[in-house]
């Protein structure tokens, strides 16, 4: 079994990366090894968090974040509990708060929120005493998928250092990417933002720490920004942007941004092409590079599993991993 | 009146309205200065040892929210002008964004009849501009005027349609009270949170641009021109503003504006958790609520080319916008909360940080908070001068306070200064003669009827 080595106090809340440590990132990365592990094996259940109570608490529609959470803690042996706004009392005008003390009465030991308002994570961890998990907050963060994409790259690429990667698409309405810039610039990644610059200003990247480690520069034009990429991430492009103005036309949009593979042509051979999910095919990226050798998709939402397990675990078990608890049940 | 006297011994005087500065004694004496220096002083007189302390005429805010009539789980008139009197002020001018709206001579009726029986202070209804603050037809201005209202604005929204607005502005002329704008061009403010900004980015809370503010009141500017008549920008707060008020001025527009102190002295890292005023500091968290404010904390140059303008005449003037909410309507996801600082009772405290870091001296500070307001509404300041009604305000220039949002006089305790500590603390404000607040036991001391709350 892999050794699994956490720093010795570990975060009570995962909302954000921006306090993240290279070496949190590192301990992520190993616990997630370990996960990994566990999932291949034929029977796919550990006690490690038995008698532990997941609730995810989801304010706006999702499917691999919530899954991969769900089946995390089940693998885990914890006893997850899913609540959507719409089956809640949410529906009937309770308040996040409220919500939150309910679930924490209930026995939650960890509460995973996704909500539609930036900072709706922080509001939840302020007012409960149990753990709390940001799995999206508005256009904010969303820690455990820069911790997957991380984990993805390393596996692909086996380094983490020295990556140049770029990110394509809508990076103003993007918790993904915000996350990611924070988790890219702790492994001091040279990253490049590409959009157009009704999504994409120019004031955006001064948002970042510029400490010498890593980079990040704006593209607009995405045939010079993919150059030389070890990775290229597609970021989802709601559709709703063409009418709030901010795009002439999804054609037009796909014409200058989308990934095409005469685009992937011009980045590193064997560069990974990345997409958070759900795909719009042929406006991100053209429909036949999602299933193309390149592209890294599925390994993605796998991992997602692996990495969640792997957060889980350190939040409830904390610094001292009990390796038998990573025995078969 | 049969009030016993209260003597004021060995206070600064300080009086911008009539350049007076001096050590002296007050005697009030049935609600009006008696004499200042020497004169007869009536036996067993109350008297308040005022050495070292300063006495300014009462404070004035042309921007407050009492709430009344529709919203008094925010606020009320007599909780309102309470948490006002402990702020310094003896004349609050309060805005017509309740529920219903103060559109109409009744309305305005009805706020000054709830004043006169609960308020400890003067208060100055301002009426709608349009009708329901829908900004589609005036309303009644002239009835209003006559019923006591002293400026007309739809603060809470801009005026959208500049026609309306032009009308607005040409229609004041017959009644010479100005047109208070609540600059913001709907447009470009749509679901904003806070000042657009690398940190609004970063958070991923929709920015304000600063050019939300700037387009309208360029369009104010032109339209005051247009029509010759007083428009007053409410709670300026961007360089850009400011520069187009100053452009205007010196071309003979009449146009005046006011900055609240909250935009001279906290900018937008408050959002992310930062709180340091002078020496003191404390912590938040991110996206703490009780810094939603709109117009939006602004950037440092921003907050440094406000304080410039207030100096150089370009601002006018300062006033709070006290804006109380209830914490059912703060203590919500940052996208949901109400925008709004409760920020009367520690105006005074806070700008006394720009006089303590040499940034402004205190006179202009008194200025800015007792003549000015009083010339762009043409009410409120009588000045420290024997024969005037006594409205004065006893200040401890040095004396530390920390800022406990639990113990407000006003329901609104959304302040992101709570655990502060401001040098700077009102003593004591006196209306009408009568001491209607005392730090003593930090309460008000006069309160002319059982209060509703």
């Amino acid at each position: 079994m892999t050794t699994i080595t956490p720093t010795s106090k570990w975060h009570k809340n995962i909302l954000d990366l921006d306090n993240f440590t290279r070496a949190d990132i590192d301990s992520v990365m190993q616990t997630t090894d370990a996960m990994k592990e566990i999932m291949q094996r034929d029977i796919r259940k550990v006690p490690a968090l038995r008698g532990k109570t997941i609730i995810t608490l989801f304010y706006e529609a999702s499917t691999r974040t919530r899954v991969s959470f769900e089946q995390a803690g089940k693998i885990l042996s914890a006893d997850v509990i899913n609540v959507t706004a719409q089956s809640s009392s949410i529906s009937k005008g309770e308040s996040l708060i409220d919500t939150g003390k309910t679930l924490q009465a209930t026995g939650a030991d960890i509460i995973v929120i996704r909500h539609p308002s930036s900072g709706a994570a922080y509001l939840l961890a302020q007012n409960v005493n149990c753990n709390v998990i940001n799995a999206g907050d508005g256009w904010h963060a969303h820690p455990s998928q820069a911790l997957l994409d991380l984990y993805t790259i390393r596996e692909k690429l086996k380094r983490l250092d020295n990556l140049k990667v770029t990110l394509v698409g809508d990076v103003l309405h993007s918790r993904v990417a915000r996350s990611n810039i924070w988790g890219l610039l702790n492994v001091g990644a040279e990253i490049v933002l590409c959009a157009p610059p009704t999504l994409l200003p120019k004031i955006f990247i001064e948002a970042y720490p510029h400490n010498g480690k890593g980079s990040l520069t704006i593209e607009y034009d995405v045939n010079k920004a993919v150059k030389d990429a070890d990775v290229i991430m597609a970021l989802r492009l709601q559709t709703e942007r063409q009418q709030s103005g901010l795009l002439p036309s999804l054609g037009e949009y796909s014409e200058r941004w989308q990934i095409t593979p005469k685009r992937l042509e011009l980045a590193k051979p064997g560069v990974m092409l990345m997409h958070p999910g759900p795909v719009n095919r042929g406006v991100e990226v053209s429909s036949e590079l999602v299933e193309h050798e390149s592209s890294v998709i599925e390994e993605q939402v796998k991992n997602g599993v692996a990495v969640r397990m792997a957060l889980l675990y350190m939040l409830l078990a904390g610094s001292k991993p009990n390796e038998t608890s990573l025995a078969h049940s | 009146m049969t009030d016993k006297s209260l003597l004021i011994k060995d206070a600064r005087l300080l009086d911008p309205g009539q350049s007076l500065d001096k050590v002296a004694d007050v005697l009030i004496t049935d609600g009006e200065i008696k004499w200042i220096g020497k004169g007869q002083t009536p036996a067993n007189v109350e008297t308040i040892n005022a050495a070292g302390l300063i006495l300014t005429p009462g404070f004035i805010d042309i921007h407050c929210h009492l709430r009344e009539p529709g919203l008094e789980y925010k606020e009320n008139i007599s909780t309102g002008t309470r948490a006002a009197a402990r702020g310094g002020f003896t004349t609050v001018c309060c805005m017509p964004n309740t529920s219903p709206p103060v559109d109409s001579k009744s309305l305005v009726e009805y706020v000054l009849r709830r004043a006169a029986a609960e308020a400890v202070i003067r208060v100055l209804p301002i009426g709608c501009i349009s009708k329901a603050q829908q900004g589609k037809e005036l309303a009644e201005m002239g009835g209003m005027a006559s019923a006591g209202a002293v400026a007309f604005s739809d603060d809470g929204k801009p005026v959208a349609n500049a026609n309306l607005m032009r009308q607005a502005l040409s229609y004041s002329l017959t009644l010479n009270m100005p047109i208070i704008d609540h600059c913001e061009d709907p447009a470009l403010f749509e679901g904003g949170l806070m000042n657009e900004s690398p940190t609004s980015y970063r958070l991923g809370l929709k920015g304000i641009p600063s050019a939300a503010e700037e387009t309208m009141v360029g369009r104010d500017i032109a339209l005051a021109a247009l029509t010759g008549a007083h428009v007053h920008i409410a709670h300026i707060s961007t360089a850009g503003s400011v520069d187009l008020v100053r452009n205007a001025k010196a071309k003979g527009v009449r146009v005046t504006a006011e900055v609240t102190p909250h935009h001279l002295l906290m900018t937008d890292d408050w959002v992310t958790g930062v709180r340091i005023i002078g020496g003191s500091s404390a912590t938040a968290n991110p996206y703490d609520t009780s810094t939603k404010v709109n117009p939006p904390l602004r950037a440092k140059s921003d907050a440094a080319a406000l304080l410039e303008a207030l100096k150089d005449g370009t601002i006018d003037c300062i006033a709070t916008d006290h804006a109380p909410h209830d914490v059912v309507d703060k203590s919500q996801e940052y996208d949901h909360a109400s925008f709004g600082i409760s920020g009367i009772e520690t105006a005074f405290g806070l700008l006394m940080a720009l006089v303590h870091t040499g940034k402004l001296d205190i006179k202009t500070l008194v200025e800015k908070l007792t003549v000015a307001p009083a010339k762009v509404i043409g009410h409120g300041y009588k000045g420290i001068k024997a024969g005037a009604p006594a409205e004065l305000t006893l200040l401890n220039p040095d004396e530390e306070w920390t800022v406990d949002v639990n113990s407000f006089l006003s329901k609104g305790k959304n302040s992101p200064l709570n655990g502060i500590i401001l040098k700077g603390k009102v003593k004591a404000t006196i209306y009408d003669g009568k001491i209607v607040y005392s730090d003593v036991n930090d309460a008000a001391t006069a309160p002319r009827k059982k209060t509703n709350a």
